[in-house]
This record gives C-alpha cells, sequence and structure tokens, in this order.
C-alpha cells in the first residue's frame, strides 16, 4: 500500500492534537508550552510539505521557508520574555501572568 | 510494503511518540531532547517527500539554533521539577477531550479525500510571471528550484523575512539587557569634560623640612642595620 497524502495530513493531525494536549497538560511550566508551539508549527509545516509534493507546487515549501523563519524569531523572543519573567517573578508559570487582570 | 512506506512509518512512530514525550516527561531538559528526536524525524518525513533543502533547513536551524537556545534557557533558570508538575492531572480530563476532538474531527475531514499517492511533477507557481529564462523545475534540484523562485517571485517575502529576523534579534537582546549597577563602564563625554583641576590637586608646602632627628642607639650585633621607627 503506497503512502498517501491522507496519510501525511493524518500524521500532522495527530501532531497538531498532541502539541494542543501539551498546551493544556503544562500549565506551569512556559518552557514546554514553547516546545509544544514549535510542535504545533512542525505539524503545519509537514502538511505544506506533504501537500507541496503530492500537488506538484513548489509555493508549499516556500510557505514552509517563512515559516521557519517566523518560528525561530518567536521562539528567540519567547525565550527572552520567559528569561525576564523568572528574573522578576522567580517562577515560570504562566498562572501568576495575571497581572493584566484579563 | 516498499521501503518508502516502511520508512513513514518508521518515522511517523518515532516522531509521535517523541512528541508525547516532550510534553509528558518530568525533565525539560529531556523534553528539549525529545523535541530534537522529533525534528529529526520530520526532517526524516521532508526527504521522503523530496524536499531536500528544507529536510536540511530543519535540523540546521531547529536542532543547530532553536533548540540550542532552548537548551540554554533551561538550564540558566533554576526550575524545581516538582513546582512545575502541579497542577499536571488536574488538566488532563480536559486536555483529553480536547485532543480527542481536535484528532476526532481533523481525521473525519481527511478520511474523506486526499487519497492521492503519486506525486505529480513540480511546476511553477501559476498565475505568477515566470522567472526570466526558465520554463520549467521539474528537471531541477529542489535546491534550485526553491532559490529560483525565492529570488524572482518572492523577493519581497525574502527582504520582509530578513526584517521580522533583525526585529527579532533587536528585541531579544533589549529585552534581556539588563545594566548592573556594579559593572565599570567608561564614560567617553565624562572623560573629555574633565579639567585638570580635577585630576590633579597642587598642595603648598615648604621645599626643605627639618626632620627631628633620631635618638642614637647602637647598631645590632648582626651586622644588619635595623631601622627604627620614629617615636611619635
Amino acid at each position: 500500500m503506497n503512502v498517501t497524502l491522507a496519510h501525511y495530513l493524518t500524521l500532522g493531525s495527530m501532531l497538531f492534537a498532541l502539541s494542543i494536549v501539551g498546551i493544556f497538560l503544562n500549565r506551569k511550566n512556559l518552557i514546554v508550552i514553547l516546545m509544544a508551539i514549535e510542535l504545533e508549527l512542525l505539524s503545519v509545516n509537514m502538511n505544506f510539505v506533504a501537500f507541496s509534493h503530492y500537488l506538484g507546487d513548489m509555493q508549499g515549501q516556500l510557505f514552509v521557508f517563512f515559516i521557519l523563519t517566523v518560528a525561530a524569531a518567536e521562539s528567540a523572543i519567547g525565550l527572552a520574555i520567559l528569561v525576564l519573567l523568572f528574573r522578576n517573578r522567580s517562577n515560570i508559570s504562566i498562572d501568576s501572568l495575571n497581572s493584566l487582570k484579563g | 510494503m516498499d521501503i518508502r512506506s516502511a520508512l513513514f512509518y518508521i518515522f511517523a512512530s518515532v516522531l509521535l511518540v517523541s512528541a508525547f514525550r516532550v510534553i509528558t516527561v518530568r525533565n525539560t531538559v529531556h523534553a528539549s531532547l525529545f523535541l530534537v528526536l522529533a525534528f529529526f524525524q520530520a526532517s526524516g518525513l521532508w526527504m521522503l517527500l523530496e524536499a531536500e533543502f528544507l529536510s536540511i533547513t530543519v535540523v540546521l536551524v531547529y536542532v543547530g539554533a532553536v533548540m540550542v537556545l532552548f537548551l540554554f534557557v533551561v538550564m540558566m533558570l533554576d526550575v524545581s521539577v516538582d513546582a512545575i508538575r502541579i497542577g499536571f492531572w488536574k488538566h488532563f480530563p480536559l486536555a483529553a477531550t480536547l485532543g480527542a476532538v481536535v484528532s476526532l474531527e481533523l481525521a473525519g475531514v481527511l478520511m474523506g479525500g486526499f487519497r492521492v499517492g503519486v506525486a505529480q511533477p513540480m511546476s511553477l507557481p501559476q498565475g505568477l510571471p515566470a522567472p526570466q529564462g526558465i520554463e520549467t523545475i521539474d528537471n531541477l534540484s529542489n535546491t534550485k528550484a526553491l532559490g529560483i523562485m525565492l529570488y524572482s517571485n518572492y523577493l519581497f517575502p525574502v527582504e520582509i523575512a530578513a526584517v521580522i529576523l533583525l526585529v527579532a534579534i533587536v528585541a531579544a537582546i533589549a529585552l534581556t539587557l539588563r545594566s548592573r549597577k556594579d559593572s565599570k563602564y567608561q564614560d567617553p563625554g565624562e572623560q573629555i569634560k574633565v579639567k585638570a583641576s580635577d585630576r590633579l590637586q597642587i598642595v603648598k608646602m615648604a621645599a626643605v623640612i627639618d626632620l627631628p632627628s633620631p635618638p642614637v642607639q647602637a647598631p645590632p650585633t648582626d651586622g644588619t642595620t635595623a631601622v627604627e621607627k620614629p617615636k611619635s
């Protein structure tokens, strides 16, 4: 049985669901939440690359290129904010981020 | 089952297991190492999808840069392992329900179609002007085709991406930079403004002072000259 596009899309959706579960489970650990966001972007990229391959369109891979750029910027700024947070609060729980009373 | 299918199932299963370990493991260092494993598996899958350039890029960029950054931060912060596990099992039912809903919905959508099993040849993007002198990209390598499109049709997005990266560098440095109070630094303005009277004090004093003569004492017997403190 050949590997079809649906295989890759199913893999991407399972990865996406896992990362959402990870965001909900690790409420006290902002680092793992950032890692789960990276996994989420990876699952989206997986869909892009799979569509690009099976539909014969190079633009999917170009989008992955730009998503990689944005993801690197996001993780750099996210980790900088994390370091600031730890410096001020001495923990990295997102439950303590309630200064805005949202 | 041919070799490509076997490789797909190996990579996919290891990817899912390592992603599951990322979100459930106790130690954050282990979590980031499992994330490295997950990125390697994704790289292998993309190699199967003939996206060679992105496959190498994800290893270089993610494993080489982003995950090292993660590891630095994890090791720099002194977070107790027990404190970050509080509420893990409290949130578990909600998280499991949500994950099941998401995956079932996505599976319901995906199972209906997308049974494409044969890859189409790579074509130039429809509706965009073709780059000069390029008729087809099917016979080019993945890297060359990506580069041709990146620097012709997608030139402005590339520059926007460069600006985003620059903003990220500036933001990350500006956020974490702090000036310590006890750090020593030079201020060139202060150095230029300084006058001789700030640094040099001229004292009026007599050129010759009559010291009180020391009391006469017999030299020590071992031959060395002893210096006597003047009595004050």
